[in-house]
């Protein structure tokens, strides 16, 4: 099981860092007739029942203005592999591009949108956790080394801020700043939020650890040779902790994930020509599109991925 | 007992007062103001200004945020911007549909997730193993994704509606009975959508509670004594596992809030949520703060649910003021 969520999370990491070399297409071209086109399945037994190489039917637009699509059975084209530094493409575009998950309202192929905001999205989560993580080990290394009035107050802070809901918190700050921003302040600014907002759960665990191997044989044989209070806690303690760190990482990775495409849904995260899970789902916020056109949630499918895989992989209740 | 209630209401008011506070302070030095909308449609500099005097936007946030509190210990707690409504009466109507929700959610889960937990965490086969596969999809489903899924669904079959809270055509002549079914009919998707995973980790709490509670030597015991498997495990297993889940519901109470919002946001349903966002958006400053009070109050309501649970349900507890783990 563990492994299964561990191969889960490693299958999407590598379709986003490998994203240019799993499509010729670029996240945001919008092919002409190409709006709500649907999705176009590697096929490999031909109209005649026959097994033959891999190919798609190219799908032409039959009627503009009611948005209805053809496949036409009579042009197979066959999908060439490894060639131009892609994985797989068709050979041959003059019938129009393949799209293996349909477009979207502007004719955007939904699978590259999907690869590459896999990118954007995973990247911010990455950010955001690795802040989360160093606020969470300094707070909570502190707090367990020090003790005390001081170890009580980051404690109760940490506390404060779990209680309150989340999404609540980093909603009111994003908003509490210029709505409109260029991609790279936000971000800077979501990740930064994220991270204000994921650091106390981390901060707990490692001072409950820290304090609790503090009064072990071998800390108190560091103290009695002369370690310092930082030797004492980055060399011997804080190692310690590197379990409980790995399994927080990947809870708040996920939680982040969700986050940024909550925020983005919503607009307050990226700006549309960026690409995010986020970014992508908001046009399935027109439910009579996203009713005709249900690939619109692969992102949701991306999302529903990833956090299984991490579910499989960190159980949440075995890291608390 | 009265001073430990005391201590609690004590700390629930501060709490309130402060997520409150910082709620209207964050509004009142973000960039811009509620006037900042119309820039550009048309008003002109001067009447902009005249009208930022006039609601007193142009006093220094702390003169503002200090009003705002000569007010609210007053319990006024001014007027919506964006609206032109009391904010109290307004968030009050927008909290009562987020209640709706969330307890209708909380209602579900727990009826679903507490007794399949018992289940898959009693005995092993089949059907424990498929309880068990589907909770670990459905908790994987964030209420952002399970409320798109059943948007969807609800889209493409027609089974209930995909939004809002009342039909566009609820005519004032029906009787109450009609429009309460009208409502109960809007409320299955955005209440599924946030019970799906909440039912799953209550089902994944309680399957493990009720796992660790039948190794103790008082199951053992009533086993013995030959009481049979079935009523050792509703009778005897049953309460004491409850006590994780009761642990959490402070947590869980949180948790249906966060994530009531985009439930509110994807399925239309005027909750407290919505108003919350669009008064952030629109920097309607004491709407964002009576929405975050009330939020406040949502929380303290929570953790005081979470302690009367574990009391009714470990009698160990009582008295006890240190109940809250």
């Amino acid at each position: 099981m563990r492994r299964a969520g561990v191969a889960i999370v490693a299958a999407v990491v590598l379709v986003a860092l490998l994203a240019p070399a799993l499509t010729p297409n670029t996240p945001d071209f919008r092919f002409p007739d190409r709006a709500y086109a649907p999705p176009m399945p590697l096929r490999v037994v031909g109209a005649d029942g026959r097994w033959r190489t891999p190919f798609v039917y190219p799908v032409r637009l039959a009627d503009r203005l009611e948005r209805r699509y053809e496949e036409d059975r009579s042009n197979p084209v066959t999908v060439t592999w490894f060639s131009r530094g892609v994985v797989a493409q068709v050979g041959d575009e003059r019938l129009g591009p393949w799209l293996p998950l349909g477009g979207d309202g502007s004719g955007r192929d939904v699978f590259a949108r999907l690869v590459y905001g896999a990118r954007l999205s995973l990247a911010v989560a990455l950010a955001a956790t690795l802040g989360a993580l160093l606020i969470g080990t300094l707070v909570g290394g502190a707090a367990g080394a020090a003790g005390g009035v001081a170890d009580e107050a980051l404690m109760r802070l940490s506390d404060f801020v779990i209680v309150l809901p989340a999404m609540y918190v980093v909603l009111s700050l994003r908003a509490a700043l210029p709505l409109v921003l260029p991609p790279a302040q936000v971000f800077a600014l979501v990740a930064g939020i994220l991270a204000l907002v994921g650091w106390p759960i981390v901060a707990r665990g490692v001072r409950a650890i820290v304090a609790g191997e503090r009064e072990r044989d071998y800390a108190q044989a560091a103290i009695a040779l002369g370690a310092g209070r930082a030797r004492l806690l980055l060399r011997h303690l804080l190692p310690a902790a590197r379990g409980f760190l790995a399994a927080q990482a990947a809870l708040l990775a996920a939680a982040f994930i969700l986050a940024e495409a909550t925020l983005s849904y919503v607009g307050l995260g990226f700006p549309d020509p960026s690409v995010s899970w986020g970014v992508m789902l908001q046009e399935a916020a027109n439910v009579s599109a996203m009713a005709d056109a249900p690939w619109m949630l692969a992102p949701a499918a991306g999302i529903f991925l990833l956090v299984l895989g991490v579910n499989l992989a960190a159980p949440p209740s075995a890291s608390r | 007992m009265l001073r430990y209630l005391a201590t609690r209401l004590a700390f629930s008011l501060l709490l309130v007062a402060a997520v409150s506070s910082a709620a209207l302070l964050l509004t009142l030095v973000a960039p811009g103001d509620i006037t900042s909308e119309q820039v550009g449609s048309g008003a002109s500099a001067q009447s902009l200004e005249a009208e930022r005097v006039r609601l007193g936007l142009d006093r220094s946030p702390l003169e503002q945020y200090g009003a705002w509190l000569a007010r609210a210990v007053r319990l006024d707690f001014g007027t919506s911007l964006m609206y032109g409504r009391p904010v109290a009466g307004l968030v009050a109507e927008r909290a009562r549909n987020t209640l709706l929700l969330a307890l209708a959610a909380l209602a579900a889960a727990l009826l679903a997730g507490v007794p399949l937990g018992v289940v898959s965490g009693s005995r092993r086969g089949l059907v424990p193993s498929a309880i068990r596969a589907i909770s670990l999809a459905a908790v994987s489903m964030p209420t952002l994704v399970s409320s798109l899924v059943l948007v969807l669904v609800a889209a493409r079959t027609g089974w209930f509606p995909t939004g809002g809270m009342t039909s566009a055509d609820a005519a004032d002549a029906r009787g109450w009975l009609e429009a309460a079914a009208d409502v109960a009919r809007h409320l299955i998707l955005p209440a599924l959508a946030i019970a799906l995973p909440l039912a799953a980790t209550i089902e994944r709490l309680q399957s493990q509670a009720t796992a660790e509670t039948m190794g103790e030597r008082f199951v053992a015991a009533a086993a013995a004594r030959g009481v049979p498997p079935r009523r050792v495990l509703w009778r005897h297993v049953l309460r004491p596992s409850l006590r994780p889940v009761a642990a959490v519901f402070g947590v869980i109470f949180g948790n249906l809030l966060s994530g009531s919002f985009i439930v509110e946001v994807v399925t239309s349903w005027p909750g407290l949520g919505r108003l919350m966002f669009d008064a952030l958006r629109s920097r309607d400053l004491y709407l964002v703060a009576g929405c975050a009070a009330a939020g406040g109050v949502f929380l303290a309501l929570g953790a005081l649910l979470s302690d009367a649970a574990l009391a009714a349900i470990d009698p160990r507890l009582r008295g006890r003021e240190e109940a809250r783990s």
